[in-house]
């Protein structure tokens, strides 16, 4: 009782002090962020938020820079024309952790930055499905071990995402499979065992679960168990999720948090063309297996300037889409454009400046950015269509309540689908929208 | 009455018919034009050819027409009968046909030795010579008496608590034996789990299978699986998974890429009763669809655990199923390892020829409980057991067959067993892989959350170490 009371002065207090609370919070904010040692990080290199500069694994706002200066990166203009733009002399001045643009963690290739020169000739406006085929296009030249198949992908794929693609590499590297989810998984499990790179299509993530069982116990595990004498690094699963509108059960569900419990396997979802080229490329050069859930429903939506050419984007990293110093928004795939449009939305009525992450990488998941910007904000809320329990946000809550304790001035928030199936004509209102965004930062920020 | 509005609706309404029936027409026309122009010859003919009425000529109709991936032309039929995309080369008939599945004759199961070790009739010495040497022979009888007595040597240090469990292959020598000396010893090999006798036939040592089996640091996955689970890269032997049948799809991946390389067939092995899993048909039908260079090897021992054969399935057995998929299927008596052998050295050369899959079912008897964590007698009289290994002995029979006297047979067992209690021995020596690198190999590199996450238990060993030592220093002498 005497808690809750303390807590309700503490909060009137706030709210009669908002101004002062905001300079208050800016100014510690300037400081050098306390360290804030918990048993599991002593001895870490990436345990201390102090020593920045120092950090071993981290990821930090990367700027395009693979886009020329006078252009506004086209992904953010894609997905929220509104603020990012605006952003876009702000993004510019933050420095890099890395000087010179190089990445420490990633062996393959650093950021966006340098791997594309962009010209004219080499960059074109493409939509998400358009982006998607480009990049397995790219990764077909390229590798000869590449390999496409799933249901109906040999006349294009019922989003068009295979198209040409069996007419320029031939039947024996693009080909349609019997329509059995179980097998494209185990048959790619299979050629990946043998130094091949296919990527399978299973036609929407809800019919995913047939293979589960292939996922999560062999193809997760193939190199655990072996002693790493064998592996399915070469595995990369494609699959359209999330709303796309009339759905209903089969067409609209989210299976990522399925998945985060599965060591071995790496989860990814891009949240626009940019990104989805950059990430699919690179987890089909990833040696572990990867799932690549795709946002339907932004297939033919999203447009944005695409390299031609290869290029990749690191897995295991966040990027920070807005940056924002009051709150933290962390969500992915399609859901971005939600956050984004929240966040202008609390830009213009509230003066609120959100900060929205796009985690991209959903496992492993980049702990440090999420982690760094909220210990800077001080709050942050989660999003995702997926069901509430048990979702990707329980596991990101819990680990910034871990890490940033001290940091937090409100209870990290969730808004998220409702623990049902996804229904059909109330689509609308189970899916987690910028107007229920909105109120919960409005709340976070009274809180 | 002539210009009111019906009347004017109806015109067009038949306009548009007309307009859409002429353009339906070209285009037909067109497209079969198309097709007569691919396959070089009128369409007629092939129909006509095809409507003969008899099987064999629309069977060699619609190979001839589905031939790689083309489309069948069958169904552009100008003249007559459709023939519908499922199913181009199906007759017509009046009578209504139930395909009795009971009056289907069973497979016969091929075999070349009988009970007593002697060459079955109408099989003369002289054509076996041509196909298996003596020699091989002899080093198929070897070897599975060695498995033999490496399975009641590792059973019984199972029941003495010694290693943590085991699976032997009793009565099944011959299926997994000679079945793997008429493999390539390049060929990719998924099993399932009581195939220990192909490792021991690519020349895995008694020492690798009990390191295994202790769970020490030595062998291969370094302790993380569960005795028995082997696998072995430079043997081209995938490690086994306890799953049933999800290795079936895997052998059907990398007999793609075997075909795509150009070297080599897989083999998959699985029980009858793993067959029932959605794996299995999936796996089938991709084989043959994709046209993947696999051998499917199933040991039909009449049990999966305690559920007899009786209520897995109803069918004729497992090779009968592989027709329904369009794959050829030879069924065999998997305790007669000379037949074993002819057969899946016939199966391997003819799926290198044809790069078409094929399965091979070994009827067999699991001679031993399913596993050390089983008691069969609760299940099936110890009559039955005795039943089969009096008169089924694989290794009996193939030593009948190469006239190997008793003696010579126990002083090859008692050599065998002092080696295999050796490798036991030091074995269970051998030290176990350190905590903190179970870590390993769970990615290709290790992420940040399990490098953090190794820490922890690092600092959590530690304090426990810290914990005993303060307890020690404080405690009275």
């Amino acid at each position: 009782m005497l808690r809750y009371l303390r807590v309700l002065c503490l909060r009137d207090w706030l709210l009669d002090h908002t101004v002062a609370w905001r300079q208050y919070a800016r100014v510690r904010r300037s400081l050098p962020l306390t360290v804030t040692f918990t048993p599991l990080q002593i001895g870490l290199p990436c345990a201390s938020f102090a020593t920045r500069g120092d950090r071993v694994w981290s990821s930090t706002i990367r700027k395009r820079t693979f886009s020329t200066e006078n252009e506004s990166s086209p992904s953010t203009t894609d997905v929220a024309p509104g603020p990012a733009v605006g952003d876009r002399a702000q993004r510019s001045t933050t420095p890099s952790l890395y000087p010179g643009g190089g990445d420490k963690l990633s062996g393959s290739v650093s950021n966006s930055a340098g791997v594309v020169k962009a010209t004219e000739e080499t960059l074109r406006q493409m939509n998400l499905f358009t982006a998607i085929n480009s990049a397995l296009s790219c990764a077909l030249e390229s590798n000869p071990k590449v390999l496409v198949f799933g249901e109906d992908v040999a006349f294009g794929g019922v989003f068009r995402c295979t198209s040409q693609l069996q007419k320029r590499f031939g039947r024996q590297r693009v080909f349609n499979t019997p329509l059995t989810e179980q097998g494209i998984v185990g048959f790619a499990a299979g050629l990946a065992a043998m130094g091949y790179r296919p990527v399978a299509e299973i036609q929407f993530a809800d019919y995913i679960y047939p293979a589960f069982d292939q996922i999560v116990n062999e193809i997760a595990k193939y190199r655990y168990r072996s002693g790493g004498q064998f592996n399915c690094g070469g595995v990369v699963i494609r699959a359209p999720y999330g709303a796309v509108g009339h759905g209903g059960h089969y067409h609209s569900q989210s299976p990522e948090a399925y998945f985060l419990h599965t060591a071995g396997i790496k989860v990814v979802i891009p949240r626009d063309p940019f990104t989805a080229k950059g990430l699919l490329l690179q987890s089909i050069a990833e040696d572990d297996p990867v799932i690549f859930f795709e946002p339907k429903a932004l297939y033919r939506a999203a447009q944005a300037e695409v390299p031609l050419s290869k290029y990749v984007l690191p897995l295991g990293r966040a990027e920070i889409v807005r940056p924002g110093t009051d709150i933290t928004l962390v969500a992915y795939g399609a859901q971005v454009r939600v956050l984004l449009e929240a966040a202008q939305v609390v830009a213009r009525e509230d003066k609120i400046e959100a900060e929205v992450i796009d985690i991209q990488t959903i496992l492993p998941w980049d702990e440090a950015t999420v982690c760094e910007s909220v210990a800077r904000t001080g709050r942050c809320i989660v999003s995702h269509e997926a069901p509430l329990t048990g979702g990707v946000g329980a596991e990101v809550a819990a680990r910034i309540q871990e890490e940033c304790f001290l940091d937090l001035e409100s209870p990290v928030m969730r808004v998220c689908g409702y623990d049902m199936p996804f229904p059909l004509v109330h689509e609308k209102n189970y899916l987690p929208s910028a107007e229920k965004v909105v109120q919960c930062i409005r709340d976070c920020l009274n809180y | 009455m002539y210009h009111s509005k019906s009347y004017l609706k109806n015109v067009r309404v038949l306009l548009t018919r007309a307009v859409q029936d002429s353009v339906r027409i070209a285009y037909r026309a067109a497209f079969r034009a198309q097709v007569e122009k691919h396959h070089g010859r009128r369409i007629g003919n092939a129909y006509q050819q095809g409507c003969s009425g008899s099987y064999a000529a629309v069977g060699q109709q619609a190979r001839c027409c589905s031939s790689g991936t083309e489309r069948p032309v069958s169904w552009f039929s100008p003249g007559g009968e459709v023939h519908f995309p499922g199913a181009v080369a199906a007759p017509y008939t009046h009578k209504l046909v139930v395909e009795e599945a009971a009056k289907l004759l069973p497979i016969p199961a091929f075999r070349l030795l009988n009970n007593n070790g002697e060459l079955v009739d109408g099989v003369d010495s002289k054509s076996v010579e041509e196909k298996v040497s003596g020699a091989v022979l002899r080093k198929i009888y070897d070897c599975m008496v060695a498995l033999n007595v490496m399975d009641s040597i590792l059973f019984s240090a199972q029941r003495q608590g010694r290693i943590s469990f085991y699976l032997t292959s009793f009565c099944e020598e011959a299926a997994v034996v000679a079945s793997a000396a008429a493999l390539d010893n390049h060929d990719e090999v998924f099993a399932q789990y009581r195939e220990q006798g192909v490792l021991l036939w690519r020349g895995y040592t008694y020492d690798d299978f009990c390191q295994q089996c202790c769970s020490t640091r030595k062998e291969p996955a370094r302790g993380h699986q569960m005795p028995v689970h082997y696998g072995r890269k430079d043997m081209h032997f995938h490690t086994i998974s306890s799953t049933l049948a999800t290795q079936i799809p895997h052998a059907v991946g990398a007999a793609y890429a075997l075909k795509l390389d150009g070297k080599g067939i897989a083999a998959c092995y699985f029980g009858e009763g793993a067959a029932s899993e959605g794996d299995f048909h999936a796996a089938m039908n991709f084989a043959s669809t994709l046209d993947c260079p696999v051998l499917f090897i199933c040991r039909n021992n009449g049990y999966a655990i305690s559920t007899p054969a009786t209520e897995q399935f109803r069918g004729d057995g497992i090779a009968r199923r592989a027709c329904g998929y369009g794959m050829d299927a030879i069924r065999c008596d998997g305790n007669d390892a000379l037949a074993v052998y002819v057969a899946t050295n016939y199966a391997r050369d003819r799926i290198v020829a044809t790069s078409r899959p094929m399965l091979l079912e070994l009827l067999t008897y699991r001679g031993g409980h399913h596993s050390t964590s089983d008691d069969s007698s609760q299940y099936r009289s110890l009559e039955e057991i005795d039943y089969f290994m009096r008169y089924a002995d694989p290794i009996a029979r193939l030593g009948r067959f190469l006239n190997v006297s008793p003696a010579e047979e126990q002083a090859m067992r008692k050599r065998e067993r002092t080696l295999v209690l050796d490798a036991l021995s030091s074995a269970e020596q051998e030290e176990k892989e350190p905590p903190l690198d179970m870590f390993l190999d769970v990615y290709s590199s290790m992420p940040p959350h399990l490098i953090r996450q190794r820490e922890s238990l690092r600092l959590s060993l530690e304090r426990i170490e810290q914990a005993k030592a303060n307890r020690a220093s404080t405690s009275p002498k």
